[in-house]
């Protein structure tokens, strides 16, 4: 919807390259993504996802090529300005129970981003914004208090997104951040992802085995196979016609959602329109 | 059917269940469990003696009378500060163990805190740099390890003058690499923790990584240790006095005391089993304290303990 092209990209990869040893993490991957675009990264395990997120912010040194971000390369930044950066490239980590420190409590996490940054926002402040914050992810103000351990699994993404939305960043790199939830939560945090999308309107990297997800949030799909990127094409076209055969068989091999859905009726709005509009296409 | 049931909105329910069970943990665990309590009372009351009755003691300690000569203990006949006898120059034993509480505590709590700061900030570092620094400063450490530490602290004591300085100093150095090696071992554990990835994507420096995000973590590892190194620190300076290169008097310790007494082993044996006895009393409630420590701090142990607690006051009932 947003894809048109004629904008300025937002990030531009091209030629990234990550060696681990002799093994190829990352080999050449180019792509762009435009302002306010939903780019979903799809792939088996090992296919080097999270290593694309990684290397892009810079959590891991690339071997070779690039990544600008509003024109401006990333990798030729000192650490100092890089950690200025960071203000405007945030990640939201597939596992809760451990991206969360466990003696801080839920509003120290949350003000930490203010802390690193000085300036952002006066201390004075902080408290009111934290509430803010915690409002925006749908979580009661008391849990200001709290440790995670107190915290389910799903409330703790919720703290983990709310820290991330804390600077108000342009990007937010999704690393699989429902996988490690239940499922009857997965979709509740999903929702809460793509309103506070809507409304801030940050550009999404989002990484995910979960094909009918995919196809309900991305604009654009990239499949990643061996660390390439194998196709790269809009949501609805990639799941209409994959042209890479290692794309077909990814669709064919994600499990049949008609049957679950059969079994389980109304288990969750999203899961199911996702299905029902993949059972018309495919009738 | 998972999910038409309603999720609770706030687990009070579950926050006040698990607010009773951290009651029910460390604190109150210690009050059941005796040897530890006991073992924490007992180092209370000697830190209360030591720094309350020794500017107290310090005067009656140094009061020498030749008529109190050997003077023998468990009698009351010249008042209740020699009711652990005098020694050979007549002073108070009770006043002189005493003051000399004072000096032991003083110099293996500085010792064991000088070593423990040190030695974890270096071995955070150590373990978070990693590569070539991190090689260096364990070289270090193992050459301190291989020299024994009685025997550096006896050179250099030689050496310099032997003031309750340099015997903390040299005593902090020779303890250094345990703290080091504890810290940099659960560093290198931490650093890979999502948690951290996460600091660094909001963009914190190392520094900061590790001051908040690595030393709380470390921190009650390192009490633990401590705890249990007070212990053989306090007997390393008294070693360390009783050899004649420790303290010298009129400053003294339970080490110097054992040390002169030892003179008149046959004749006063009270001149030496009673600092004796404050030393091992002291060494063992460490002891039991810090293992106790270790293993309420883990949380594996700590339901072992806590059930182990509940079978014994069920076999009292």
């Amino acid at each position: 919807m947003r894809t048109d092209g004629h904008t300025t990209p937002l990030l531009q990869v091209s030629g990234l390259t990550k060696h681990f040893g002799k093994y190829t993490a990352l080999d050449n991957v180019d792509f762009d993504l435009a302002e306010g675009e939903i780019l979903a990264v799809v792939g088996e395990s090992g296919s080097g996802k999270s290593t694309l997120a990684r290397t892009i912010l810079r959590l891991v040194e690339a071997s070779s090529g690039s990544v600008r971000y509003r024109g401006k390369d990333l990798f030729s930044l000192s650490a100092r300005e890089m950690r200025g950066m960071r203000q405007n490239l945030q990640m939201i980590f597939q596992d809760p129970y451990a991206s969360l420190h466990p003696r801080r409590k839920v509003a120290e996490l949350i003000s930490e981003p203010w802390r690193v940054h000085k300036g952002v926002l006066k201390r004075s402040q902080w408290g009111e914004r934290v509430r803010e914050l915690l409002g925006q992810v749908g979580l009661p103000e008391s849990y200001a208090n709290y440790h995670p351990a107190r915290l389910s699994g799903g409330e703790r993404q919720r703290v983990a997104i709310a820290r991330a939305l804390a600077l108000q960043p342009d990007l937010l790199i999704l690393d699989e951040p429902v996988s490690a939830l239940d499922v009857s939560i997965q979709a509740q945090v999903i929702k809460l992802l793509m309103s506070l999308q809507q409304e801030f309107g940050f550009t999404c990297i989002f990484i995910s085995h979960d094909l009918a997800l995919v196809r309900l949030l991305a604009d654009r799909v990239a499949v990643m196979y061996q660390g390439r990127i194998v196709e790269l094409e809009k949501t609805a076209k990639l799941f209409a016609a994959p042209a890479n055969g290692y794309t077909r068989l990814l669709l064919d091999s994600s499990p049949s959602l008609e049957g679950e859905v059969a079994a389980a009726p109304g288990r969750s709005s999203d899961l199911t329109t996702a299905a029902r509009s993949r059972t018309e296409l495919e009738s | 059917m998972y999910l038409t049931q309603p999720i609770p909105a706030s687990p009070a329910s579950t926050g006040a269940r698990i607010k009773a069970y951290f009651a029910q943990t460390r604190l109150s665990l210690l009050v059941r469990s005796p040897i530890a309590l006991i073992s924490a009372l007992v180092l209370i009351a000697l830190v209360l003696i030591a720094l309350i009755g020794a500017p107290l003691a310090l005067e009656t300690a140094n009061f020498q009378s030749l008529r109190l000569r050997f003077f023998p203990p468990f009698s009351l006949e010249h008042g209740w500060i020699y009711v652990l006898g005098a020694d050979g120059l007549g002073r108070s034993m009770l006043a002189q163990l005493i003051v000399g509480a004072r000096t032991s505590f003083i110099v293996a709590g500085a010792a064991v805190g000088l070593a423990a700061v040190v030695g974890t900030s270096i071995g955070m570092i150590s373990g978070f740099v990693g590569g070539w620094v991190d090689a260096a400063l364990m070289r270090v450490s193992d050459i301190i390890v291989t020299v024994p530490s009685l025997l550096l602290a006896l050179a250099v004591l030689f050496v310099l003058e032997p003031s309750i300085f340099n015997l903390v100093a040299v005593l902090a150095v020779s303890r250094l690499p345990i703290y080091l090696r504890v810290a940099r071992a659960q560093t290198l554990e931490l650093r890979e923790r999502v948690f951290v990835e996460a600091s660094r994507a909001i963009g914190a420096t190392n520094l900061r990584i590790i001051w908040r995000d690595i030393r709380p973590l470390v921190l009650p590892t390192v009490m633990t240790v401590s705890m249990l190194e007070l212990a053989s620190v306090m007997l390393a300076a008294a070693g360390l006095s009783f050899l004649g290169v420790g303290l010298q008097r009129p400053d003294v310790d339970w080490g110097t005391i054992v040390s002169e007494g030892r003179e008149y082993l046959t004749r006063a044996w009270w001149a030496t089993v009673f600092p004796g006895m404050a030393i091992v009393i002291t060494a063992l409630a460490a002891n039991f304290l810090s293992n106790w420590l270790r293993a309420s701090g883990d949380p594996l142990q700590a339901g072992a303990l806590a059930a182990a607690t509940a079978r014994q006051e069920d076999a009292l009932k």
